[in-house]
């Protein structure tokens, strides 16, 4: 079965409750989560991949239980964070993208030739030789994706990837993420980018209070925060 | 070390990194035994030689290797008080060519070759040492370079916007507080690429 599952899932910051009793059944190929800061969505989101852990309840990604079997979870989840700048690790571009691959085991010639469809794919075969440092924050956040895809997992999480970019790059990142052939979770405050999605979910106080299609569910959000 | 790797396909560009290293390690300990002055003079001319054949552009050459002249600037009146011309010249001619070679390396091999020679050279060690996590502590280090000079900038500009410059507590507070969280934000960027053990 796949799929992402939330089954009555809280979560406490300390004695802050950011996720109620949630519970959501994620099939559509892509859904949008909306919400103030501090609503949860951020949190919901990385309970997805297992970088947080419910207080109460489970999350299950393609039948498995996320606090059970992280590492084979996290195989299938690619997770894109807003700033790039932390999730590059390596020192130039074309490493950067390889390191994913490093613990895949692959041979020498197989893993070159996926690193290099990666950064044509995201228009980053220039730049391959390129200290990451010194990239532009749209082409940073290019690499991250190109890293991330390169392991070509189902699922792929990104929580607010545009918010550090200006219009144009946040269009291309856009772009890039509508023609995903993976089951897609975006969080974003920036509505456009989830108008064609196929379901959203608005968050508030750490509850899911819309889930709808976009036009219904981002009316709600406008009007919840007006 | 960061960012200042050339690109190019020379014979030093593509040779192995273990064997750069190793011809690295052994021309310095020669250079270190050598006690006249012409044959260092001979050894500069090799190194020269090797940065014409890696075609590195002169500048970025020379920036690796300026700042040791500024220590000699100093380190040399000093050696020629106590030890007279020639000792000082030696290890003037010593230091410039240990410090060129490596920059001859550093210029023509990425991070990344360097980090599987480390590996390589551990593998023997490996019931001991896990290379794999010392390849990534070694990048990660590399990495977070750049990183931490660009907090030390924002952090900076951010104490001039408000006018409160001069105060060490308000560079150095912001600093560890936002590096931790720069650490942790790393680390689970780590996680979610499956490196989480």
């Amino acid at each position: 079965m796949s799929g992402i599952v939330f089954e009555g899932v809280s979560h406490d910051f300390g004695a802050e409750r950011v996720v109620e009793d949630v519970s959501l059944d994620l099939r559509e190929r892509r859904v949008g989560i909306v919400g103030a800061n501090g609503s949860g969505k951020s949190t919901l989101a990385r309970m997805i991949n297992g970088l947080v852990a419910p207080t109460a309840g489970r999350v299950l990604v393609d039948g498995l239980d996320v606090s059970r079997e992280a590492r084979a979870v996290r195989r299938r989840v690619g997770f894109v964070f807003t700033n790039a700048d932390n999730q590059i690790v390596m020192p130039t571009v074309r490493e950067d993208v390889a390191f994913t691959l490093r613990r895949h085991r692959l041979d020498r010639a197989d893993a070159a030739t996926r690193v290099d469809a990666a950064l044509a794919r995201f228009g980053l075969t220039e730049l391959a030789d390129r200290p990451a440092h010194r990239l532009s924050g749209g082409q940073k956040q290019l690499l991250a994706l190109a890293s991330v895809l390169v392991a070509e997992p189902g699922i792929v999480v990104a929580d607010e990837p545009t918010t550090l970019l200006d219009a144009r790059n946040a269009r291309r990142i856009a772009r890039y993420f509508a023609d995903l052939d993976q089951q897609l979770v975006v969080v974003s405050h920036q509505l456009e980018l989830l108008e064609d999605f196929d379901r959203v979910i608005v968050m508030e106080h750490g509850r899911v209070v819309a889930d709808d299609v976009p036009g219904v569910a981002l009316e709600a959000y406008r009007t919840l925060i007006s | 070390m960061i960012g200042v790797f050339h690109p190019g396909t020379s014979v030093v560009h593509r040779a192995p990194a273990l064997l750069k290293l190793a011809l690295l390690a052994a021309f310095v300990t020669a250079t270190a035994l050598v006690v006249s002055l012409p044959w260092l003079g001979a050894a500069s001319v090799v190194v020269a030689l090797l940065f014409l054949v890696a075609r590195v552009p002169a500048r970025a050459a020379l920036r690796q290797i300026v700042p040791i002249l500024w220590l000699l600037a100093f380190a040399m009146p000093v050696q020629v008080l106590f030890g007279g011309w020639e000792a000082a010249g030696v290890m003037a001619l010593r230091l410039v060519i240990a410090v060129a070679l490596a920059a001859v390396y550093t210029l023509t091999t990425p991070v990344s070759a360097t980090l599987d020679a480390m590996q390589t050279l551990l593998r023997p060690l490996r019931r001991w040492i896990d290379a794999d996590r010392v390849g990534l502590a070694l990048a990660l280090a590399i990495r977070c370079v750049p990183l931490l000079a660009d907090l030390v900038r924002e952090v900076m500009e951010a104490r001039k916007a408000r006018g409160s410059e001069g105060s060490l507590l308000s560079l150095a507070v912001p600093v560890i507080v936002r590096s931790l969280r720069t650490a942790e934000h790393l680390g689970e960027a780590l996680t979610a690429r499956g490196f989480d053990d």
